[in-house]
């Protein structure tokens, strides 16, 4: 083996012309980058650099091997407690994100009206200058509050200081109220605690792992999967709910194809059934609930009999699965999910998943939920940021009582009506809003109500079609990024570091966010010279060495206990100091202080409710246009039901379109006729039908479901957005 | 003299194409090429399905067809693990061993010459697992020696139900499926 960071960090020659564009066809990727460096020798060998990857948010270890100064493999880093030296196939083929030749290159100014994508190159400086100027053109009329950031991921750290040292709250990204706010809320009212990413789920030592809707296997975070398998592997019983007959189901030894919208009644039906024939663990119940006695009462009507017909899942197969759950616990992991903003009600579904958990005993315990660890890393001692008196735009009197965190879409609704006062400006980074928000059209009506709308990202997303300037970010192969504290099982700290140069005029996410302070005027808040020296003085808090990371990628602390077992304190900070079987505080807030079920709207006759999810293949809408993972999925295919296709004179393979409620209509895209699907649901996934004019290689491929998703239910409790409410027919040909 | 060969848990196997991605890029396999591949076979109606997900590649059988028909030379079963491998130096990409192959592993290379998987020999002789089984993210994949009975791969081919692909055809394919 090659030692690895035995060397040290060059420079490379850049590609020459940044107009040329690297060609997509023949030949290998390193082989064309190679041709497109004229073939010029810039370095020889193997070197092979630790970092952490980015192709989705989970941060796993990584080590990038680099073959005669061209960017070959990545691999997982050995030592890495998330990827235990074994990457995700969106992270193997990461690869193709540098080579990417709809990579953004350099700065772009809008020159036509917002959405044309007609642009003119220009300079860092002026494009950073312009920004600037604006940014204090909104201040002046507005006040700094009117600039809102949405962001993704830990690169986006630095942007967030910027922007929070030019005095703005909202700061916002869609994994709260598009993804995994509910949840979080559902868990923190039940235990205090939320679930937290990546999730605290023990799935490795489960006897009993039930997923509902979760595909793990499609959905494809990284440890998860890999405890999955190994779940699977050691004999644990696997319950999968869900419409379809996912990947999971597959290994499951109940599959419980549920009608969709209904789970709330199925949790009920379960809790019920635990407390009737006194299977929960009434000892832990004891010790640790507040308002069993009333909660109990609630659940007494919702018998498996009760959630039959609501369901469809037959009674005695609801009491089958909650005694398989009863017989191992506390290892039985009822999985909490992750994108859970399906119907509007997800919090208190969530909720129920929790109270579930909490029956079984499981939280806290071994094959249940770990108390995650972290080390201990000082943060930066930066000045304060000014404090806003107007505070945040997104939750105006507190109307969603229960978000703890930003909601975007409450952000684009102030956009859109300057209520609590107007936003004027946006700054997008590595989150494809079209994409990931509801309703298009309104995400674009709030666009033209702004003075500013920046994207920084890699490629030219559908977003960044709608900019006014664009700024082509480095990839994570070619940027220094945080530092990743990372909460887990046993405690680390992960480094992200170039590997190679960037193939253009892309900067890392940390320059852009420096320079922009200095032509704000805020070089106080930025005192670091550069990120080495940040990154080092972090470190040195904690008494870690950065030279050390550099080399290894991944320091690791002492393990310490994480189950109650073992020692870990069991605490619970809600009001009452208890798991809530009973919520006081919901009931005080005017909602269902035990979760309830309600029957979900059903769509228009002949109509069929559009479900989406994952391919374990890609990321988001942000992967289509890399090379080799788009070779290995180039579009999505809808699933629908043999018997319906069959009805309609659809083989596999065929062209249809998707049109919704609203008479939104998608692109062709191929239908997968299949025995996989309940027959009042279609599938796709999450990510393709690009329309942005920049993303080539993925443009018109596939349909869209962002661009179906034109209703959502807003989650009374804490302001998400359930978007599995849609329903689509299904129309001729291409 | 080893006899390499594989065993693939299908239970643990979620078809990720981690695998896939893997060979790609650990062997320059070119654009619009696989040297393996991920095949679903659904079984039964809904909702009473079986899926069974198995990663694919060449067999590197014991009686391969494509070593026999090769008019060359070219493909031969190399010393290193019984490897089933193609010199692309003597190869005319006359493409008899593609349409030879009964499992459609082979592919000719834009250059010219028959291409397939090799076991990544070049790690296995550095001590290495193949791309595809190191990455496996569910380590479903086993590698190993069929001939020696201590092997992970020969233990568990002894002690756990399994099949193979095309077992009639006389390959004696040397990747079997756990089932």
């Amino acid at each position: 083996m090659t030692t690895i960071g035995g060397l040290s960090r060059r420079r490379f020659l850049k590609i020459a012309g940044a107009g040329a564009g690297v060609a997509a066809v023949g030949g290998s990727v390193g082989e064309l980058l190679w041709k497109a460096h004229g073939g010029r020798e810039t370095e020889r060998g193997l070197r092979q650099v630790p970092t952490f990857c980015d192709i989705c948010f989970w941060k796993c270890g990584a080590i990038a091997s680099v073959r005669d100064g061209v960017l070959w493999k990545i691999e997982g880093n050995p030592d890495d407690p998330l990827s235990r030296g074994r990457l995700c196939p969106r992270g193997t083929g990461g690869v193709g994100a540098h080579f990417d030749s709809d990579r953004l290159r350099a700065p772009l100014m809008r020159r036509s009206v917002r959405g044309q994508e007609q642009w003119t190159e220009v300079t860092w400086d002026e494009a950073l200058g312009a920004v600037a100027g604006k940014m204090q053109k909104i201040k002046a009329e507005h006040g700094p509050e009117a600039i809102a950031l949405f962001s993704h991921g830990i690169g986006g750290t630095f942007l967030k200081h910027t922007l929070k040292a030019f005095g703005t709250p909202n700061v916002t990204a869609p994994s709260f109220a598009q993804c995994r706010g509910p949840r979080d809320v559902g868990f923190n009212l039940t235990f205090g605690e939320e679930v937290g990413s990546p999730e605290r789920t023990d799935i490795r030592n489960a006897r009993c792992l039930v997923l509902i809707g979760s595909h793990l296997g499609e959905n494809m975070h990284n440890t998860q999967v890999q405890e999955f398998a190994a779940a699977v592997g050691a004999g644990a019983s696997i319950i999968v709910v869900d419409p379809r007959f996912s990947i999971a189901a597959s290994k499951a030894r109940f599959y419980l194809p549920i009608k969709p919208g209904t789970d709330i009644a199925l949790l009920l039906a379960w809790m019920n059934t635990l407390v009737t024939e006194e299977l929960y663990d009434k000892d832990y119940v004891q010790r640790f609930g507040f308002g069993f006695e009333a909660f109990a009462a609630e659940i007494t009507p919702f018998t498996p009999e009760w959630a039959y017909p609501e369901t469809g899942i037959e009674p005695e197969v609801i009491r089958e699965t909650a005694r398989e759950m009863a017989r191992q616990r506390p290892a039985t992991l009822v999985h909490p999910g992750r994108h859970a903003t399906w119907y509007g009600d997800d919090a208190q579904r969530s909720r129920a998943i929790a109270l579930l958990n909490a029956l079984l005993g499981s939280w806290g315990r071994k094959g249940g939920f770990y108390a995650p660890v972290s080390m201990d890393v000082p943060a930066y001692p930066y000045p304060p940021y000014p404090k806003s008196t107007r505070g945040k735009a997104d939750n105006p009197g507190k109307r969603y009582p229960f978000a703890n965190e930003t909601i975007t879409t409450g952000i684009r609704e102030a956009t859109l009506t300057g209520k609590p006062y107007p936003i004027k400006g946006w700054f997008v980074y590595g989150s494809n809003l079209i994409h990931a928000l509801p309703n298009e059209q309104e995400t674009i009506r709030a666009i033209q109500n702004l003075d500013l709308l920046v994207v920084v990202d890699v490629i030219g997303s559908e977003i960044a079609g709608w900019a006014d300037i664009v700024l082509p970010e480095a990839t994570y192969l070619e940027r220094y990024d945080e530092i990743n504290v990372e909460t887990f099982r046993e405690p680390f700290v992960a480094l992200r570091q170039p590997v190679v140069e960037p193939p253009a005029d892309q900067k890392p996410n940390w320059w852009i966010a420096r320079e922009l302070a200095g032509k704000l005027g805020l070089e106080a808040y930025f005192p670091w010279k550069d990120i080495e020296e940040y990154l080092a003085h972090r470190l040195e808090g904690a008494g870690l060495s950065f030279e050390e990371l550099k080399k290894k990628g991944i320091l690791r602390g002492e393990k310490k206990p994480i189950y109650f077992e073992e020692g870990v304190e069991p605490t619970f900070p809600t009001p009452s100091g208890k798991i809530e079987f009973y919520s006081t505080q919901l009931r005080e807030a005017g909602f269902d202080p035990v979760p309830k079920y309600r029957r979900p709207p059903q769509g228009p006759a002949g109509s069929f409710r559009l479900l989406f999810g994952r391919a374990p293949v890609h990321s988001f809408s942000r992967t289509q246009t890399n090379p080799i993972l788009h070779e290995m999925m180039a579009e999505n295919e809808v699933w629908v039901n043999v018997n319906v296709a069959t009805r309609y004179g659809l083989k596999n393979g065929d062209l249809v379109r998707l049109k919704n409620q609203d008479g939104v209509v998608s692109n062709p895209v191929k239908v997968r006729a299949t025995q996989a699907i309940r027959a009042d649901c279609v599938y796709i996934v999450h990510g393709f039908g690009h329309t942005s004019k920049m993303l080539r290689r993925a443009l018109g491929r596939g349909a869209s479901d962002a661009g179906l998703v034109t209703r959502y239910e807003v989650d009374p409790l804490m302001g998400g957005t359930g978007m599995n409410v849609n329903f689509v027919t299904l129309e001729a040909g291409a | 003299m080893a006899r390499l060969g594989m065993a693939i848990d299908t239970r643990k196997c979620v078809g990720c194409m981690d695998c896939v991605v893997a060979c790609k890029t650990e062997n320059d396999v070119p654009e619009g090429f696989n040297r393996d591949w991920i095949r679903y076979e659904y079984q039964g109606e809904w909702p009473t399905l079986r899926l069974e997900i198995r990663s694919e590649r060449c067999n590197h059988c014991d009686e391969p067809p494509c070593v026999s028909c090769c008019p060359t030379g070219a493909s031969h079963v190399h010393p290193f693990g019984a490897v089933v491998l193609v010199d692309k130096d003597e190869c005319i990409g006359c493409k008899a061993c593609v349409a030879s192959c009964p499992y459609d592993a082979r592919f000719i290379h834009p250059d010219g010459y028959a291409d397939k998987c090799t076991f990544c020999i070049h790690r296995v002789e550095q001590g290495l697992q193949p791309a595809c089984v190191a990455v496996c993210p569910t380590r479903c994949m086993y590698f190993g020696d069929l001939d020696d009975a201590h092997s992970e791969v020969s233990r568990l081919l002894a002690s756990r139900k399994h099949h193979s692909l095309l077992p009639g055809a006389g390959t004696e394919p040397r990747i079997f499926y756990l089932e």
